[in-house]
């Protein structure tokens, strides 16, 4: 597991002429900050951090945490879940030490919010209609959103307006390409949740 | 953005290596060709287990794009049909670009000669 952060995208060549396109990712290093027991914490998971931060910047009680492992502060922080824990605090992860060429990972990410969206957009609607016969104005509605006097009433989780992005979205199965470890790179074929410049969790499967 | 130009920059070298080590009469050279000019493209064309050299001779039409995403448009007329192709500068099907006439053209993008004659075409480029 690994937290990184979103590059952009690129494409590159295969040696039989296929163009893929891909991410690249800047992951890790990252260091083990903590690692939860069974015994004192009732689960077991890893805490990592990702990019140095100046002490400055960190409040004295989150100063203490990272001491208690030995790591300089980190401006993020993750906890994997996971049942069997191999990693002790202060150990460094790099991509090259976790991930190689030809890996499947699981990234998750935060997506590109587009704030408050019609149906058409957000659930993929078809719209109403035709755009002439007279019919002027409902082009991109919902149509109806249930039957009369019974159940009298909307459904729950009727799908609408609302709303749309800025959620957590994992992506299964993305194909690692490359990795460059001098410059802490991950190339991912394809695609992955978020904007440039956000954080993201690579998980190996 | 330069970590990508650094991956992208990789990827070049990667494809340039790969077309020296393709080349058996040594080096791969990346001729410095503009529209207008006259080229032969040599594409690696893969048939089941055998593979050969295929060449698309024509009038480049216009260049885009930087990087690893450049590519270039070639057209030509094969039996009095225009055919056009986009080749990605880096592609490793090309295993040889050679420059045998150079044009003289004002544009960039020489899209107005598609409806040309192949006569008013040469009068054009040069």
């Amino acid at each position: 597991m690994l937290l990184g952060r979103k590059l952009g995208m690129t494409s590159i060549f295969s040696q039989t002429g296929e163009y893929i396109p891909c991410t690249v990712i800047e992951a890790g290093p990252c260091a083990v900050v903590q690692v939860r027991s069974k015994e004192k914490d009732g689960y077991t998971a890893v805490q990592i951090g990702f990019e140095d931060i100046p002490e400055r910047k960190v409040s004295q009680p989150q100063i203490g945490h990272f001491k208690k492992s030995g790591v300089s502060p980190k401006r993020h922080l993750k906890e994997f879940r996971s049942d069997k824990v191999t990693l002790t605090p202060g150990e460094i992860l790099t991509v090259d030490s976790i991930l190689q060429k030809g890996d499947k990972v699981k990234v998750s990410g935060t997506s590109k919010g587009r704030g408050f969206q019609g149906v058409m957009k957000r659930h993929h609607f078809s719209g109403v209609g035709m755009s002439s016969h007279g019919q002027s104005d409902r082009q991109r509605h919902p149509g109806s959103i249930g039957s009369s006097s019974f159940p009298s009433r909307v459904f729950k989780g009727m799908r609408m307006a609302g709303r749309m992005g800025g959620t957590t979205i994992s992506i299964r199965n993305l194909e690692v390409l490359d990795v460059m470890p001098e410059q802490n790179l991950l190339i991912i074929k394809g695609s992955i949740p978020g904007s440039i410049n956000s954080i993201v969790e690579i998980v190996k499967l | 953005m330069s970590k990508i130009l650094l991956v992208e920059q990789k990827y070049v070298q990667a494809a340039t290596d790969f077309r020296n080590l393709k080349n058996e009469s040594g080096k791969f050279e990346m001729p410095d060709f503009r529209p207008g000019d006259t080229v032969i493209i040599a594409v690696r064309v893969i048939e089941g287990e055998k593979e050969r050299i295929q060449n698309f001779q024509g009038i480049v039409l216009a260049r885009r794009g930087s990087g690893i995403n450049a590519t270039f448009r070639v057209r030509k007329i094969s039996n009095g049909v225009g055919v056009e192709r986009i080749f990605p500068l880096f592609s490793p099907i090309i295993s040889g670009i050679e420059v045998i006439k150079r044009g003289s053209v004002r544009r960039a993008k020489l899209y107005y000669l598609r409806g040309m004659s192949e006569r008013k075409i040469r009068a054009k480029t040069s």
